[in-house]
């Protein structure tokens, strides 16, 4: 898009809008990490208020996905389902968040009932809106109603005003919109920087799975990039209320915008982090280089990286998508930071990269990624080794808001189906969807965006689409509970987890569904053998998700914490804790809030979410162990195809593990006799996790656990005790 | 015989540490090795021979992802 017609454009837009509310306030500087304000907005009746922020619920909660979960909470009943104007989106950065010394501190976390699982969801995103919206004045932004018509939702931090306006003509899609607002929003070329918009795209209407789009600006690309919020489609959730965009502004960004109570020694340790990352990021991670991607070629030596809907972990054409071809199509010079400050520098993007299908066809757009999960969820896990489709895939999905986790492993399940006869030509609209089809996952993708075709049904995702299979045309319920990988309704990301009971366990015992934020276990299981017992397991899957949790409450990413290690890492008792960077956030949460906390009390403050979280998931009807079995196609062998592929293996395990002999079995019986045993095994993990946890035999926590953790707010407990009466909703 | 993770492993003959990290496939780029209990640097995988019997130990420090 030239810049006369953007111009143009916008001038249009603008004079389009109609202001439907203005609010204004007086903007307070950050202190301590805290502005000590939320922003509550309802678009029904567009009310705007600011609301105190208790100390009490910044102990208990902390920030980010904390204050997410409890506003939340306030704003829904059990009986909410996703699309009711009561469900809120909720955005919140945490305390550190925005800080600019140490890195990976740019995170928003963002909080909603999910339509795709009917339960809560978080997901966490880098870009800028987090940050510039604290330093405008709020620690959270509540959105709850639904507009009447298209939205966008303005917020100027510098001049202490929030309005929303009716928005007719903007763009939905994502890449254009951004460009548009930021043209309409930034007083000038230098101003864009200050500019962050959070948006969604035309698919997010369409499916179960769309994504919100936080964006950066990017000043040598002079563009406005775009980082997401993917799981768990609060995109949907987004579009459903009509609101196309929000938009910060807010000019000022110091290195102490947060007010810190020791400045100084966050320098300190951001320098100890810096120097690690420049000494020995090349030999480690590869991160400034080539971000996650450079997971492709190592999880296909290990037998991790998914293949045909996860029927096996590995492929002779995995070198045609990994780090090295991927390296000559995104890297254009320099690492780039999702926010200021960060070294780790992930992030990455493709200039002038010409699309060859849809809407856009002939442009030449910014790409940004890909991930290792979008290469292995739209590339191997559909039997996709093309880079460019990978590329293209992964622009349409950002841009028209599709979670590329969900879509591709969604795509890899309707393709096993295809070529399993469940659905045919005449299902799907005459698209041909083997395994390998890159033209016809296109073809759906672009469907999705249009509410089209069998796109359409696709974007419900895989649980709905099992259901619909088994009740509309006979397919073998058993078959497709076993290869459609989801839990909780969620699909699962990008690992193989077949060989590792740990990971089985950490995928679907967590809170939100098989995402792999909360543990990801699988080297010290199944390669290291550090957690050979079902107790610790337990450990691992208590000690992980809980301490994870903590990057959420604070408006941090994971990456800087395992992605680059101390040179001594090694020497430590638990290298794989990473021992002095959990000592450098202890310090950094004290340096930013003056407060004082150790390790101990930092485990505190996540425990206490996490527990909350899964009493918020049986408040609306889950968080069960029901809710906690994974398909058996995460723990073994559904097919004989699969069997076979890795027959010696498999073969052992049933002599070493079950005492049979294998010679005299047919492949059926092999598979049957394996299936007993896993799911055994994941029975007696759970029985030890749900120990270890605090929380009873059905996966509930106990009142008892709850008082310990200071959790014991009379809601909370009484959604415990009514499920223990057997009689909650 | 050799153990590798606690996990027993055929011997043979002309087996250095670096051979048998590329034949385990183990292309981590952050490994913490360890023969009978004795820490085994990156730049001396090669000409670290592996004796029947060793004790192995090749971790992968990391719970990420």
């Amino acid at each position: 898009m030239n810049m006369t017609s953007i111009e143009n454009r916008a001038e249009k837009i603008r004079n389009a809008h109609k202001l439907l509310k203005r609010f204004e306030y007086k903007p307070q500087e950050v202190q301590r990490g805290y502005a000590n304000k939320t922003l509550y907005i309802n678009i029904s009746d567009n009310t705007i208020e600011a609301k105190e922020v208790a100390e009490e619920i910044k102990e208990k909660f902390v920030g980010g996905k904390g204050f997410g979960l409890w506003y939340l909470w306030n704003a829904v009943k059990s009986t909410t389902k996703w699309d009711d104007p009561e469900n809120e989106i909720v955005i919140s950065p945490g305390p550190i968040g925005g800080i600019t010394q140490y890195p990976g501190a740019g995170k928003s976390l963002v909080v909603s009932l999910s339509p795709i699982t009917g339960s809560v969801m978080d997901s966490n995103v880098g870009g800028h809106f987090g940050p510039l919206m604290k330093f405008s004045g709020w620690d959270a932004l509540e959105i709850q109603g639904k507009a009447q018509r298209d939205i966008i939702i303005f917020i100027d931090g510098n001049e202490g005003i929030v309005e929303i306006y009716e928005a007719p003509l903007e763009s939905v899609n994502s890449h254009i919109l951004a460009e548009e607002l930021t043209e309409i929003f930034a007083k000038s070329e230098e101003d864009k920087r200050n500019v962050s918009i959070v948006s969604a795209g035309e698919a997010a209407e369409h499916t179960l799975f769309g994504v919100l789009s936080f964006s950066f600006y990017d000043k040598r690309k002079k563009v406005q990039r775009l980082k997401q919020a993917g799981r768990g489609g609060i995109g949907t959730v987004f579009r459903n209320k009509k609101i196309k965009a929000i938009v910060v502004r807010y000019k000022g960004v110091t290195g102490n915008s947060n007010n810190a109570a020791d400045v100084n020694k966050i320098k300190e340790l951001g320098l100890k982090l810096h120097k690690e990352i420049r000494n020995f990021d090349k030999e480690q991670c590869r991160m400034r280089e080539i971000g996650t991607a450079h997971l492709v070629e190592i999880m296909n030596d290990y037998d991790l990286l998914p293949v045909n809907n996860f029927k096996f972990g590995s492929h002779k054409d995995a070198h045609k998508i990994d780090s090295k071809v991927l390296v000559k199509k995104v890297v254009q010079g320099s690492p780039d930071g999702c926010w200021h400050g960060c070294s780790m520098s992930c992030a990455k993007a493709a200039k002038d990269y010409e699309l060859k299908s849809g809407p856009y066809k002939g442009h030449k757009v910014v790409v940004d990624g890909p991930e290792y999960e979008t290469v292995a969820g739209v590339g191997s896990n559909c039997g996709i080794f093309d880079p460019d489709y990978i590329m293209e895939c992964n622009f349409y999905c950002d841009t028209y808001g599709i979670d590329t986790i969900s879509f591709g492993t969604t795509m890899a399940f309707l393709m096993e189906c295809y070529e399993k006869n469940i659905i045919n030509k005449d299902i799907t609209g005459g698209i041909e969807l083997n395994f390998g089809n890159a033209d016809a996952a296109m073809e759906v993708l672009h469907q999705m965006a249009k509410g089209e075709g069998f796109g359409k049904i696709a974007g419900m995702g895989v649980r709905r689409l099992k259901k619909l299979f088994i009740e509309e045309y006979g397919a073998d319920p058993k078959f497709v509970n076993d290869i459609g990988m989801e839990v909780k309704g969620l699909e699962y990301s990008q690992y193989v987890s077949k060989e590792s009971l740990a990971q089985q366990g950490g995928y679907a015992l967590a809170n939100k569904g098989p995402q792999h934020d909360e543990a990801w276990l699988i080297f010290m299981d199944m390669v290291n053998n550090q957690i050979p017992t079902f107790e610790d397991k337990a450990e691992a899957l208590h000690y992980f998700p809980v301490f994870r949790t903590w990057f959420g409450l604070n408006g941090l990413c994971k990456l800087p914490w395992n992605d680059i290690e101390p040179e001594d890492n090694h020497t430590t008792d638990e290298p794989a804790k990473v021992p002095e960077h959990v000592d450098n956030y202890v310090q950094l949460f004290n340096s930013v809030t003056g407060k004082s906390i150790d390790k101990e009390a930092m485990f505190l403050q996540s425990e206490r979410v996490y527990n909350f979280q899964r009493v918020f998931n049986l408040k609306m009807g889950y968080g069960t162990r029901k809710d906690d079995i994974p398909p058996y196609r995460s723990m073994g062998p559904v097919t004989e195809e699969e069997y076979l592929s890795r027959e010696d293996r498999y073969d052992k395990q049933l002599k070493n593990l079950l005492g049979l002999e294998p010679e005299g079995m047919s492949t059926e019986e092999k598979i049957e006799a394996l299936r007993e045993y896993k799911y055994t095994q994941y029975e007696k993990l759970v029985d030890a996790v749900y120990k270890r946890r605090g929380w009873t035999e059905d996966g509930v926590p106990s009142v008892e656990l709850m008082k310990k953790l200071g959790m014991d707010f009379p809601e909370v407990i009484k959604v415990i005790e009514e499920h223990q009466k057997g009689g909650f909703r | 015989m050799i153990r590798v993770n606690h996990r027993e492993m055929d011997f043979h003959g002309e087996m250095t540490l670096k051979s048998l990290i590329e034949d385990l496939k183990y292309s981590f780029p952050n490994l913490i090795v360890s023969i009978n209990g004795k820490l085994i640097t990156k730049d001396k995988y090669e000409e670290t021979l592996i004796r029947d019997g060793d004790d192995i130990r090749i971790i992968h420090p990391i719970a990420g992802g």
